[in-house]
């Protein structure tokens, strides 16, 4: 069985893919994702997941999923003044 | 100049720390043969890190025992220039690999064996050790864990699987006696809390693994001990085999660097 492992990194916030490992359950899982990606103190937390629960994009889908958003350029918070005296 | 007493003392110590290093050593030594040949990629990986870390432990109590004999000797001298009868390791970790399930229980047995010890280890008078034993422990948890979830997945397994950890459960059991024999152990060693008497471990040991093997459905073998005497150097036929492979890249080229 196939598990999707996701990381995350001493400095971080967000638990981040890795990569994916072979395991009969989520135990076995998550102690082989320990000594596949962990072994160089990458992290400090381990999620794995079954891959098949995993619902991913569609390569075919790729220009109606993404393209219509690369000429929109005012969705990027750029085009804002920032008020006086607001310390960001 | 040091007295007679402390003299002795230090032979005594570096006799302690070299059997614990042997064990290490060669235990570490066989699960390397795994690497590339495991039922699957992350346990080549995973049977790798433990070999890794008990190769660690065994080169910080090789220097530690090199640093204390007259005159000194470097780890490599004392892993890679000692004869068989040298070596003071248990029959258990020497003996051939057998299968995965052999290579489980025989990790079960030991990783638990030395977490025991490593544990009361941290506290030992000796700095030193206290010191490796720090480290130690808590790698070897990490190996007791792994052996126990592989032996409750093979026992309570399939009919082959649970046959085949039955199988390995009982040959690898008889043994484990000799982890508890303190007849080759200087007294005065436990007495100053230097070392750990090995027979102080053995119930708080085996407690812990008849507990993974009864949780596996397996059965607990009969008592009784199979007849091994690697602590005073006496051998199975298997560690001259081991040594002639590990020791021959060093001995075929003294000094080699890479």
């Amino acid at each position: 069985m196939l598990w999707e492992v996701f990381v995350r990194p001493k400095r971080g916030l967000a638990h981040v893919h890795a990569g994916s490992i072979h395991a009969s359950d989520a135990e076995m899982a998550l102690r082989n994702a320990r000594d596949v990606y962990t072994r160089r103190q990458e992290g400090v937390s381990i999620w794995v997941v079954p891959a098949g629960e995993v619902s991913a994009s569609s390569p075919d889908e790729q220009d109606s999923f993404f393209d219509p958003a690369a000429d929109k350029a005012y969705r990027h918070p750029t085009f804002y003044e920032v008020p006086d005296g607001l310390h960001l | 100049m040091a007295s007679t007493s402390e003299a002795v003392a230090g032979v005594a110590l570096a006799d302690y720390a070299t059997a614990l290093a042997d064990d290490a050593l060669i235990a570490s030594h066989r699960l390397t043969e795994w690497v590339a040949r495991a039922p699957q990629l992350e346990e080549d990986v995973a049977l790798g890190n433990i070999a890794l870390d008990l190769l660690g432990q065994a080169r910080m109590l090789l220097q530690y025992a090199g640093s204390l004999l007259v005159p000194p000797r470097t780890e490599d001298e004392l892993a890679y220039l000692r004869d068989e009868r040298a070596f003071r390791n248990v029959s258990l970790v020497e003996r051939e690999n057998g299968d995965f399930a052999v290579t489980m229980a025989r990790l079960l047995l030991f990783s638990t064996y030395q977490h025991e010890l490593y544990g009361r280890l941290t506290a030992s008078t000796d700095e030193t050790l206290a010191a490796i034993a720090a480290k130690a422990v808590k790698e070897v948890a990490y190996h007791h864990d792994h052996a126990r979830q592989w032996v409750l997945r093979l026992g309570d397994g399939t009919p082959t699987s649970r046959a085949r950890m039955q199988a390995a459960v009982d040959a690898e059991w008889p043994w484990a006696g000799e982890l508890f024999d303190a007849s080759w152990l200087d007294p005065v060693l436990v007495e100053s809390g230097a070392a750990v008497d090995p027979g102080e471990i053995e119930s708080a040991t085996l407690v812990r693994v008849r507990a993974v093997v009864a949780q596996a459905t397996l059965e607990v073998p009969p008592e009784g001990s199979a007849v091994s005497n690697g602590r005073d150097g006496r051998h199975t036929e298997a560690l001259g085999h081991l040594l002639a492979q590990m020791q021959h890249l060093a001995r075929s080229h003294p000094g080699a660097t890479w």
